[in-house]
Formats: structure tokens, C-alpha cells, sequence
């Protein structure tokens, strides 16, 4: 049904078919794992280089100026490209991986390729909010770099590490639906496929639908996962 | 023989090109077991003396010796084990929000790879010690700043240190509070003989707690000596500012045991 020919109202009503949604259970799967998979990347790699970063930073607790300089500036160079950019010059990069250069997998690096690096930054920032003086006390006490970091900078600060990746989480999805446009399938294939292309406006109406649904869990589990801990601690 | 000895240190931090002398020649002997007292206004450099004294900060010469230690000698790593023997408590108690208090006292054990039931033993003993038995399964968070301080101080002592240096330990309590916390410190003293290095820029809990003193402005000891001889006459040399806080002091009445 189509904007064009029915009022906005038919076209709501249409867009809650459950023929609409039984066609797009498939891509919410898609979209699902392709988020998923991205996630779980995003934070591993992120992790790491916002942790690199921190560390390696001229106060950090190895500073190392040719790390900290050359994984800050990889990560602006990524940073400074359009998610679809991103995609477009990650085709050549999964047709290296997986003999194809679309699909589900192809995007997932092009996603990972966006989202680390912004991750990674969130990550530096919520490491270095830890109060100096929290640090100056594990030293004081003769922990080792390894104890300071793993033992008080991460746990202390895991709830901030926790509210950014929801905002990284929220970026994947966001991505992963700009992705079905280039051959990743999930709910922006749906969108790009019918809504654009064949002016099927309620299928398109419910792709958004499940593009809130999803945000809007993603960024009520990291709101009360964050806030539990912090009740917890008695900080809030 | 003095327990730590400190002969002509300095320390010369830079910002933007331009030295600034924080510590100018410091000598400072503290004899084991007493209650030693430095007091100076801010920025006269105490946390760097103190900082200096487990390396924290690295002076630029000088030397440090604490027991039989020589502190600039040391490796990294018995850098590390040397800091397990000097416990340290700060103004802001600096405790680890994500730990319990249990957890933030069972810290330095933790990382020397103590075993689980020597831990507990050693908390529970602490936590009993400064008065937290009944606080073990709070977080930092809930707590008052006289109970966070008893927390600070129980993690600096939970290995057995030989030295306590407390920089500016009551200066966020109110002076109720602080009173009490001088008194737990005089408490540890009295009980385990433990030295204790009082850093503070309240005359009040130097003379309350200590025996010894030594005056620092612009990175150097004015002078030092009994509280009991600099109280009841400051030397003429002593620096401006100082005398006059002392003079302005000397008008209130005090009474040591009460009140501050
Ligand atoms: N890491 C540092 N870098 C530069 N300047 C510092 C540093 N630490 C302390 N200072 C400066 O040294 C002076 C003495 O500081 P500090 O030892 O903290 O004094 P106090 O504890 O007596 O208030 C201050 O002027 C302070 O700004
Ligand atoms: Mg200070």
C-alpha cells in the first residue's frame, strides 16, 4: 500500500498486516544478527584501543608516544569517512575475506571498520574520567599496571564503559540498516527494496517500527544495567 | 637512629619552560615510633615530600632512606614491594567505588596473592581495629566522610605497614569527625608502634597528635623540633605567614583534648 494512493491512516493500519510481518521476520533475524555479530567485535576491538589509547596517552601508565600518536590517528582517518563511504570502500576489503564483495558478513566489517573507532573513543573518555587520585592510591599501595587497570580504572568505570556501548550498539543498528542497501539484507533492504523502490509505504512504516523497537531496547537495557550498578555503589 | 632519613632533597617540576623549586634541599630525620608532624600551607610542597617518600614522584636528588631501604635505589620491582610497607591515607580517601569496604580493605592483600582465608582474617581484624566491623558489606558510596577516612586508613594498614603517611587525612572532616580520626591514628600508634608521618595544614592536629614537627614553606623546613618548643616559641626566622597564623592560634583558646 502506498502513500500515494491511501491516507496516511490506511496506510498505518496496513503496516500491522501479519502478512507484512511474516515476511519480515527473516530480515529482523538478519538485521538481529548482523548487530549482534558487529557488537560483539565492536566491543572487543573497541575495548582494546580505547585501553591502547588511554594507556599510551602522555599521562597515562606506559606512556608511549609513536602508539598513542599512530592508533589516534588511524582512528580519526576511519572516524572522518561516511558510514557509506565506509561500505563502499570496504567491498574490495570482504571480497579478501570471503570471496564476495556483499552479503551480510561484507557489512559487517564495513560496520566494524565505522563503529570501532568511535567506540574506542568512548572508551578512552570513560577510562580517563577515573579520579587521579583513585590511581595514586592503587600505586601507593604497589599495584602493577596490569592491577591498576584490570582491578580499579575498568571496574570503576565500567558504568560509563557500559552507557557507551548502548551509543555504540545504537550506531551498529543504524549502520546495519544503511548496509541493506548495499546487498546485507535485514530490515534496510525491506525499507530500500519495497518502501523506496516499489512505494510499499507500509512495509516501509514497519521497518521503522522495528528500528525503534530495537533502539529503544538496546538503550533501556544499557540505561538499567548502568543504573543497577550504580544504585549498588550507592552513587546514585 | 632515625627511622627515615631524608638528606638535601629537590625537586624541580616544569610547566611551559619554567621551573618550579616545590622541594629546596629537604633533611628530615623521624625517629620509629612516633607521631611526626609537617605542617605548611598549600602549595608549600608537602604531597610531593610525601609523594617523594614512596616514589610516587621521583626527585631530582637527594636521598631517602626508610628503615634500612634506600627508596631511590630500588628496582621496579622492589619499588613495588617497598610501597606495601608504607601505607598512605589522603584527604580525598581515594577508595575504590566498585569494591565493598570489605573488598577495598582486602586490596593490597588481594594483589600480593594472599590467600582467601588469610584475607579475611586480616580485613576482619583491620576492620575491627578502626571501627567499620558492622560497615564490611557497604559501598564507599553510603558512607560518611569520617567512615570512608576509617576505610582509607584500614587499607593502608591491612599489610602491616611500618610507616602511615597521612597527607591531609582530616582535612575534608568536619572537626568533629577529625578529632575522632586523630585519635584512631593515635590509637594505631600507641598499639602497634607504627610510625606515622602527620602531613596537615591545621596546627590543631599537629598538636594534638604529634610530638614532633617541622615547619615547610617554599619547599624547605623553617624549622624542627619538638611541638611543645615551637608552640610556645616560634623561632624569629620563622616565615611570616606562619608566625601569624600561629599568633592568631595562640589568641584562641585551646584546650588539646576536647575540642579543635
Ligand atoms: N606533577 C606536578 N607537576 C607540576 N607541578 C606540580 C606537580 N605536583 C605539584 N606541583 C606544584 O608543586 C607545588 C607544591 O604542590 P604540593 O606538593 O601538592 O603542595 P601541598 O601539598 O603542600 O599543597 C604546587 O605549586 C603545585 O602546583
Ligand atoms: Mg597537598
Amino acid at each position: 500500500m502506498s502513500l500515494m494512493d491511501a491516507s496516511l491512516w490506511e496506510v498505518i493500519r496496513a503496516s500491522f498486516n501479519p502478512d507484512i510481518w511474516k515476511e519480515l521476520l527473516v530480515p529482523i533475524g538478519e538485521t538481529i544478527y548482523m548487530t549482534l555479530i558487529s557488537s560483539v567485535i565492536v566491543l572487543v576491538f573497541g575495548v582494546l584501543l580505547g585501553i591502547c589509547l588511554t594507556l599510551t596517552s602522555p599521562d597515562g601508565l606506559l606512556p608511549l608516544r609513536i602508539s598513542y600518536t599512530t592508533v589516534g590517528w588511524l582512528i580519526n582517518v576511519l572516524r572522518s569517512l561516511p558510514q557509506m563511504v565506509m561500505i563502499i570502500l570496504m567491498i574490495p576489503v570482504a571480497r579478501l575475506f570471503f570471496g564476495k564483495s556483499y552479503g551480510t558478513n561484507a557489512c559487517i566489517i564495513a560496520i566494524a571498520a565505522s563503529c570501532i573507532p568511535m567506540y574506542a573513543r568512548i572508551v578512552e573518555s570513560a577510562l580517563l574520567e577515573i579520579e587521579k587520585g583513585k590511581i595514586e592510591a592503587a600505586k601507593s599501595i604497589g599495584s602493577t599496571n596490569r592491577q591498576i587497570l584490570f582491578k580499579v580504572v575498568i571496574p570503576e568505570t565500567l558504568p560509563s564503559l557500559i552507557r557507551g556501548f548502548t551509543v555504540a550498539v545504537i550506531a551498529i543498528i543504524s549502520m546495519t540498516a544503511l548496509a541493506g542497501m548495499f546487498g546485507a539484507g535485514g530490515i534496510g533492504d525491506i525499507a530500500v527494496r519495497f518502501g523506496y523502490q516499489r512505494f510499499q509505504h507500509d512495509r516501509l512504516f514497519a521497518c521503522v517500527y522495528i528500528l525503534i523497537i530495537l533502539v529503544q531496547i538496546t538503550q533501556g537495557v544499557g540505561n538499567v544495567i548502568s543504573n543497577r550498578i550504580l544504585k549498588t555503589r550507592n552513587l546514585i | 637512629m632515625s627511622y627515615i632519613e631524608i638528606r638535601d632533597l629537590h625537586k624541580t617540576f616544569f610547566h611551559h619552560g619554567e621551573g618550579l623549586e616545590v622541594l629546596n634541599g629537604i633533611d628530615l630525620d623521624v625517629e620509629k615510633g612516633t607521631i611526626y608532624g609537617i605542617i605548611g600551607f598549600s602549595g608549600a610542597g608537602k604531597s610531593t615530600l610525601a609523594r617523594c617518600i614512596n616514589r610516587l614522584e621521583t626527585p631530582d636528588s637527594g636521598s631517602i632512606k626508610v628503615g634500612d631501604v634506600d627508596i631511590l635505589k630500588l628496582s621496579k620491582k622492589e619499588l613495588l614491594e617497598q610501597r606495601k610497607k608504607v601505607g598512605m591515607v589522603f584527604q580525598n580517601f581515594n577508595l575504590f567505588d566498585s569494591r565493598t569496604v570489605y573488598r577495598n580493605i582486602a586490596y593490597p592483600l588481594e594483589i600480593s596473592g594472599v590467600s582467601k582465608e588469610k584475607i579475611r582474617e586480616r580485613v576482619l581484624e583491620t576492620a575491627e581495629l578502626v571501627g567499620l566491623s558492622d560497615k564490611l558489606d557497604s559501598y564507599p558510596g553510603g558512607l560518611s566522610g569520617g567512615q570512608k577516612q576509617r576505610v582509607g586508613i584500614a587499607r593502608a594498614l591491612v599489610n602491616k605497614p611500618e610507616v602511615l603517611i597521612s597527607d591531609e587525612a582530616t582535612s575534608a572532616l568536619d572537626p568533629q569527625t577529625t578529632l575522632q580520626i586523630l585519635d584512631l591514628l593515635k590509637e594505631i600508634n600507641k598499639k602497634s608502634g607504627i610510625t606515622i608521618l602527620m602531613i596537615t595544614h591545621e596546627l590543631n592536629a599537629v598538636r594534638y597528635s604529634c610530638s614532633q614537627m617541622a615547619v615547610l614553606e617554599n619547599g624547605r623546613f623553617l624549622e624542627k623540633g619538638s611541638v611543645e618548643s615551637i608552640f610556645n616559641n616560634p623561632k624569629s626566622h620563622t616565615g611570616e605567614l606562619f608566625t601569624k597564623v600561629l599568633e592568631e592560634f595562640q589568641n584562641i583558646s585551646f584546650s588539646g583534648g576536647e575540642g579543635i
